[in-house]
């Protein structure tokens, strides 16, 4: 290349400097230095803060030793097939077709209900979640009403409230993934598989869902991914309790990391999240094939 | 003959037309009545919410006040409890979002513009980014504060959320920047302008509502962000109104219920007037859910 052309593509690729620069040093940076840290015994106070020493793969083990890690690896994957796969999934799915044949006033007020819980800010809804399944709260008083036992939700079944918490929170992700890819959707070919007698879920099934194949893959990957980050929804309902009932992983890492101090050995269980994450990311590029 | 062979045929279409609109009708009802139902489902958190902030015996269920006042707005409208944690909030997720759109807007200019090498990659590695849990991230992000002394300053945090928004915001802005016309750059091109003089004359006029998208949409996501100030920011002084919601109400034990609502409401006020904002500027939430779709 002569000296101009390569002044050219210097000067052409200048302007992405500032955002590269930005992404070396705070994302790529700290994700180099879990890969390293993980290995080692650092931590956040004491001798061990400071001259921090290699360790090889005895964090791992720690954690693969740990009933506490199992314990919150059980209930991440708990917390993510029944809030995301299972819940957002199925009930975002179902509004985007209910809505299609819904009148539109009820369309515009049920959306409008939807997206508001989506749009809160996440610490919110923990406390209005916290509220409503509380002992005082407002699903006992009504199924004291109604003459059905009352039971401290938080307390008898921890995960399945937050997971109940995030299915509110997020199913308009998925309604709006949904809505977009039927809106795709030649109107004739499921009217001529109406016509062929197909109805109801095996028009779904046969029809519709190979249709929108693609928008169910970028959708399971997309929700998974933000599910398995959720922090701050699950710290103000339950703080991870009781005891560790609803610890999932990123409550365990926190309270490992910042509570007892184990820098080495949280940034350990960052990076076996920041792997799954990797892999659902890429699972999730395919999936799009997109041409950029 | 014409007339015989004809009226059979109209009466059997008008016949079963009659039999599947009413079917369709039912179906409507059907429809509707589930969707109320589901609408319900997710209102009811939502009204305690409403209800107990102008209830100042407010307890944890949802009842009517029986004497309606804004006596927990006035409870809560100080500078400690409001007014701090907000301006902090403002300043943390206003700077953030500068850093984000300085940064996205420029990036996204050679992306969209020139077929190099390099862009390919790049933009994969941005959409892989986009993926990744930030939650995760944390640790390590709070070890690297450390060595560079910025745990608990406001500058560090802002710079922090403004790279942790980049990624999604680089791939909307290149997105929208495609939509621009090159013709005109050419133009302005031959005529002896700059690439920045063309991103800022030329281009960025004709897409500032993607702009105003980018911009909103990242302001929403770092005004409701609790793990980020959480971990990097100590100080009750510099907390930003997601964290001091927390620290404020979770640490007492007598927790004044409509306080907190009339708070929660205050605190969660602005994003749903920018969100109102956003999807009358996209026509309907439904074009996000397709840009993030991609």
């Amino acid at each position: 290349m002569s000296l101009t052309a390569t002044r050219r593509a210097g000067a052409r690729a200048l302007p992405l400097a500032p955002a590269t620069v930005l992404l070396l040093t705070f994302l790529a940076g700290p994700i180099l230095w879990s890969l390293y840290a993980a290995f080692t015994n650092t931590a956040l106070s004491g001798e061990a803060a400071r001259h921090s020493k290699f360790i090889g793969l005895e964090n791992f083990r720690q954690a693969l030793d740990s009933p506490s890690f199992k314990n919150a690896v059980v209930l991440t994957l708990t917390f993510t097939i029944l809030s995301a796969i299972i819940g957002q999934n199925a009930l975002g799915l179902g509004l985007a077709l209910l809505m299609r044949s819904g009148s539109r006033v009820v369309r515009v007020v049920v959306g409008a209900f939807v997206l508001g819980a989506w749009v809160i800010p996440e610490v919110v809804a923990g406390y209005l979640w916290y509220a409503f399944l509380a002992q005082e709260g407002s699903l006992n008083h009504f199924l004291h009403a109604t003459g059905l036992g009352s039971q401290s939700w938080l307390f008898s079944s921890p995960i399945l409230a937050v997971s109940l918490a995030n299915v509110w929170r997020g199913t308009a992700f998925s309604m709006l993934v949904y809505s977009a890819a039927l809106s795709e959707v030649p109107k004739e070919i499921e009217e001529a598989a109406e016509m062929d007698g197909a109805t109801g879920i095996r028009r779904l099934w046969n029809v519709t869902l190979p249709l929108i194949r693609r928008s169910v893959t970028t959708n399971l990957m997309l929700i998974t991914l933000q599910t398995l980050s959720v922090f701050g929804l699950i710290f103000t309902m339950t703080k991870g309790g009781p005891g560790s009932h609803s610890q999932t992983l990123p409550l365990y890492m926190y309270e490992q990391s910042f509570s007892f101090g184990q820098l080495g050995y949280g940034t350990a269980l960052a990076t076996v999240l920041l792997t799954v994450g990797a892999v659902f990311s890429l699972i999730y590029l395919r999936a799009m094939r997109t041409e950029v | 003959m014409a007339i015989t062979m004809t009226r059979p045929i109209e009466l059997r279409t008008r016949h079963t037309g009659g039999k599947r609109r009413s079917r369709a009708a039912r179906r409507t009802r059907w429809v509707n009545g589930v969707l109320i139902l589901i609408g319900v489902l997710f209102f009811v958190p939502m009204l305690w919410m409403l209800l107990a902030s102008i209830n100042s015996t407010a307890g944890l269920s949802v009842s009517w006040p029986s004497h309606p006042s804004l006596a927990n707005f006035r409870a809560v409208m100080n500078e400690d409890t409001t007014y701090r944690p907000i301006r902090n909030g403002l300043v943390l997720c206003g700077g953030g979002t500068a850093i984000t759109l300085v940064g996205a807007v420029l990036a996204a200019y050679p992306l969209s513009r020139y077929r190099t090498r390099y862009r390919k990659p790049y933009l994969y590695t941005i959409l892989f980014t986009t993926g990744l849990p930030i939650t995760a991230l944390m640790v390590p992000v709070y070890g690297l504060f450390v060595q560079l002394n910025l745990v608990d300053t406001t500058l560090g945090t802002i710079v922090f959320l403004g790279t942790a928004g980049l990624p999604f915001a680089i791939w909307l802005m290149k997105n929208f920047m495609d939509g621009v016309s090159i013709q005109l750059e050419e133009a302005a091109w031959t005529d002896g302008a700059s690439n920045l003089q063309a991103l800022r004359l030329i281009v960025m006029p004709l897409m500032w509502p993607g702009i105003a998208v980018v911009a909103i949409f990242t302001f929403i996501s770092m005004w409701g962000n609790f793990f980020v100030p959480f971990v990097l920011l100590l100080s009750p002084k510099k907390l930003p109104a997601s964290v001091s919601i927390y620290t404020f109400f979770g640490q007492y034990g007598q927790v004044q219920y409509g306080q907190l609502a009339a708070y929660a409401l205050l605190y969660a006020m602005p994003v749903v007037v920018l969100y109102l904002l956003l999807s009358r500027k996209l026509g309907g939430a439904f074009t996000l859910g397709g840009a993030v779709k991609g």
